[in-house]
């Protein structure tokens, strides 16, 4: 049986399991929205360098929940943080931790029909609107019982740091799908991991859309070091209501197929954004980073800085997208993408792109792709420091422009040693 | 002792009545020229082709050719990936050859219609050869044909074959069999290969080995007649060692319709070889409502062949409605270099999307992409460039720099760089920015007694000029002229 008909068996499952839920007409109309727009092909302007359609012509099931040992994948620092636990894309509660009281976590279901109703209906599934790809709609066509509506209502600081993880046990299909919303002033640290049980191949079709209000703040660290089998297309929508700030910083270390599309929309003026993200590929791992920073009210700002190291066979894609609509003058929107070849079997796609149609801004980009620099090897060289050595602390340099941005400690020491491992390099 | 301060005629601050004065600006060269012309009747197919190629007395081949694009283009989609909006052309619509009626075939250029004569004396083009001091070379294309190409004889004393393509096809078929379509395949994209089934003229130039072209060679290409299209084929050889600089210039009438260009440039620079291709195009913009104007959808594009070979495209983008053109370099010799310098001005509802492309395919190459945009009124302005390094192409080289000025809030700034790069020795380089004028500049201006005019048209001079440098001489002044008209005091 080829995928898509097993796709719209399984959908037919389960909408005829479940057709009373508020749930049921939002699929609907997304397996519909699936239908037409079908898997992306590399025809398709924001696919044109990552070939997806592959992984849907292999066999692999629609994640189901699984009981999995937790205690092997956790990230330092989670005996103070709150824990939320995916398992092949159905949130495991049984496995998660919430310990800090300000953190409300429930089922989106549920949520549709709580007080949570009127902010869930406002705002899930706005990333569609952005990721016009059977892929996101795909997602949205499967939101089970096991996706996950977050609140942090007005004013209140989530004391712990929210460690997220998305867990894939057997040749699967995962698709969790998580809604946070920031009240007025409210403050979060989000830190998503992926990992893997076993060895299978397998495809994690992620969505997190996050509503921050105004005042509000969030931290969010992504970082992405599945095994060279695992393929992820990972959706960060962040969606700035109020004015209010977002910090955004994405590693992306290993896996098959690595796709990461990170939304920031500012829809108030005075929004502040920072983007920042590393990609280290190595063997044949393909990478690819989509970002878009949408300013559509005046006075907003934000920067972004990309970082780039290709090693071995693997493969570097960045698109970066800012527009800046009409009424939103006064924009300030940096864009800047670095990237370091390695070898020479490495290769790097990079489109900066801007779109702006007002007139008293202040936007720019830069790319750059290249070799390591020569004069800074010479000097550690001539200083007595091995060639070996000397790139790897040049390379370490290099990341660190972007490491250095997580703002929780351990993870950052993490970061930095899973990065330093990698390139041999002692500090 | 006199005191009193002349007072300036116009405030210096208000450039209200300047803005408008600058948008009213008409299109100059709007007139229509009214010459008997020779047309083939409107629509496309087959038969058409057939009779462009039997009124052009065409080789069997060469019709085969056209044949063959056709029937690729019918199965060929329009683009539509390209940033600009306009109603579907109806291809059927279309005049596909129109003629200026005269004699057969000028002996010399005393027996060019004098109405054609006249037309080009308005549009400030020399087709007389004892105005030797304006020292450029000229071919003229009307429509759908070359009518007269100058200094002809005194090229042909070095060697140097300069003339229309349709000549070139029967007195020298060896070199158009070897090197047309060879850099622009038939079946590289739609408009191309639309091209290619209807091409009427355009310009062939060889220069043999060693030969450097002691002068300027020019094309001037004017739409005339109503509901035509304009599709010409324009061929450079620079064979080894030789060096050309090539000129392109380009004005339509006024028309509330729109009309069609679809033309095709193929550059060729072998071993040792430099050609420098530059082209101011001003054909009709469309009015200030953005009525009628030119669809410009152009494909350019040349070859390094040989090592050590260059290619450098200049442009200042003032005219079209809509402009679409990449004028690319195939850097395919060792240490090849490729260059595009290009000034795009989009004012009213114009929208240009226009860029380069840079395939690094051989050693040590180096290209220089150079893009200025400049929009204002409503009008939408995108750069799209492709910088591509392959794997053998090492120690590669690319700087780009694309900057944007908008001067008003209604307009549009775009870019879209590709850049992909395959070998770790090379070194690519982008930045864009976009801006408006800045008013601490204007000021500043202002402040040592200049008024806000002159002090717009300087800072959009400084902002273009390290493109217009590029330009040859002849070209230079025309170029800033169009600018002036085209945008001065478009900032309120």
């Amino acid at each position: 049986m080829d995928t898509t008909t097993y796709i719209k068996e399984q959908f037919e499952q389960l909408q005829s399991a479940d057709s009373g839920s508020g749930l049921s007409a939002k699929r609907q109309d997304a397996f519909a929205a699936f239908s037409t727009m079908g898997i992306p092909t590399t025809r398709h302007e924001e696919w044109k360098y990552t070939r997806i359609g592959g992984f849907f012509n292999k066999s692999f099931e629609i994640g189901a929940s699984k009981q999995i040992d937790i205690d092997a994948y956790r990230l330092p620092g989670h005996e103070v943080a709150n824990e939320l636990v995916f398992v092949n894309g159905q949130y495991a509660q049984d496995l998660s931790t919430i310990r800090s009281a300000e953190l409300n976590v429930v089922a989106l279901e549920d949520a549709l029909t709580n007080e949570y109703a009127e902010i869930v209906n406002k705002h899930f599934n706005h990333s569609a609107q952005y990721l016009k790809d059977g892929i996101n709609a795909l997602n949205t066509a499967f939101v089970t019982k096991g996706a996950v509506f977050i609140a942090v209502k007005r004013g209140k600081i989530v004391s712990h740091p929210v460690y997220i993880y998305n867990i894939t046990d057997g040749q699967v299909l995962a698709l969790p799908r998580t809604l946070v919303h920031l009240g007025e002033n409210a403050q979060i640290q989000i830190v998503e991991t992926f990992a893997n049980v076993g060895n299978a191949e397998s495809l994690t079709n992620q969505v997190m859309e996050i509503v921050v209000e105004r005042d509000a703040i969030l931290d969010y660290v992504k970082i992405q070091n599945e095994h060279a089998q695992a393929s992820q297309v990972s959706t960060t929508h962040i969606r700035q209501t109020g004015k209010s700030l977002a910090n955004a910083v994405t590693i992306s270390l290993n896996g098959a197929i690595v796709r990461n599309n990170t939304n920031v929309v500012m829809e108030d003026a005075y929004c502040e954004a920072h983007l920042y993200g590393l990609y280290y590929p190595k063997g044949n791992t393909l990478i690819d980073n989509h970002t878009v920073v949408d300013n559509a009210q005046p006075n907003c700002y934000s920067n972004e800085l990309y970082k780039g190291m290709l090693d071995e066979n693997g493969t570097g894609v960045f698109n970066g997208k800012i527009f800046v609509r009409q009424p939103a003058q006064k924009t300030n929107a940096f864009q800047s993408n670095k990237n370091v070849l390695l070898s020479d079997t490495a290769s790097v796609n990079t489109k900066p792109q801007l779109e702006i149609f007002a007139d008293d801004v202040k936007c720019s980009h830069g790319c750059t792709v290249g070799k390591l620099d020569e004069e800074g090897l010479f000097y550690l060289q001539s200083r007595g420091v091995p060639e070996r050595t000397a790139k790897a602390m040049l390379l370490h340099g290099f990341a660190g422009d972007v490491i250095e941005k997580i703002k929780i400690g351990v993870i950052r020491e993490y970061v930095d040693g899973l990065v330093s491992e990698r390139l041999g390099y002692e500090a | 002792m006199k005191t009193e301060i002349e007072k300036p005629a116009r405030p210096i601050h208000d450039s209200e009545d300047y803005l408008e004065q600058a948008i009213q600006a008409e299109y100059k060269y709007g007139f229509v020229t009214d010459i008997e012309a020779d047309e083939a009747p409107k629509g496309l197919n087959e038969n058409i082709i057939r009779f462009i190629s039997a009124k052009k007395n065409e080789p069997a081949w060469m019709l085969e050719w056209r044949l063959k694009a056709f029937a690729h283009w019918q199965k060929m989609k329009e683009p539509n990936w390209a940033n600009i909006k306009y109603d579907p052309i109806d291809y059927q619509d279309i005049k596909y050859y129109s003629a200026p009626k005269q004699k057969i075939k000028p002996g010399s250029l005393d027996e060019i219609d004098p109405e054609l004569r006249k037309t080009f004396e308005k549009l400030g083009i020399s087709l007389d050869e004892q105005k030797r001091l304006t020292g450029v070379a000229v071919d003229a294309v009307v429509d759908s044909v070359s009518i007269g190409t100058t200094f002809k004889a005194q090229l042909g004393e070095l060697g140097i074959i300069f003339c229309s393509i349709s000549e070139a096809i029967q007195e020298h078929p060896e070199l158009i069999k070897e090197y047309l379509s060879t850099v622009v395949p038939i079946t590289d994209n739609y408009f191309s290969a639309l091209n290619a089934a209807v091409f009427t003229d355009g310009s062939f130039v060889y220069i043999p080995k060693g030969v450097r072209c002691p002068m300027e060679l020019s094309t001037y290409f004017r739409i005339n007649a109503e509901n035509t299209g304009q599709f010409e084929r324009t061929l450079i050889i620079a064979d080894e060692g030789s060096y050309v600089s090539y000129l392109e210039g380009c004005t339509a009438p006024m028309r509330d319709e729109n009309q069609l260009h679809a033309a095709v440039v193929e550059l060729v620079a072998m071993k040792d070889a430099e050609i420098k291709y530059s082209t101011v195009q001003n054909w009709y913009p469309g009015d200030k409502n953005g009525v009628g104007g030119i669809y410009n959808f152009v494909t350019k594009r040349g070859i390094c062949k040989g090592d050590n070979s260059k290619i450098s495209w200049t442009q200042v983008e003032t005219g079209s409605s809509i402009t679409w053109k990449y004028p690319s370099v195939i850097l395919k010799g060792d240490n090849s270099v490729g260059e595009f310098y290009s000034v795009a001005v989009t004012n009213n509802y114009q929208q240009a999307d226009t860029g380069t492309k840079m395939m690094h395919l051989g050693k040590n190459t180096k290209s220089r992409i150079v893009s200025k945009g400049i929009s204002a009124g409503f009008s939408n302005n995108s750069y799209r460039g492709l910088v591509q390094v392959n794997k053998n192409a090492s120690n590669a080289r690319n700087f780009s720099q694309c900057d944007s000025l908008l001067l008003g809030d209604k307009c549009g700034a775009h870019t879209f760089p590709y850049i992909e790069v395959k070998n770790s020795s090379s070194m690519v380089e982008h930045e864009a920015t976009t801006s408006k004028i800045g008013e601490d500049q204007l000021f500043y201006c202002n402040q040592r007694g200049m008024d806000t005019e002159t002090a717009v048209a300087l800072i959009i001079n400084g902002f273009a000029k390290e493109v217009m440098n590029q330009l040859p001489m002849e070209f230079a002044v025309e170029a800033q002229k169009l600018l002036a008209i085209s945008l001065e005091g478009s900032v309120g």
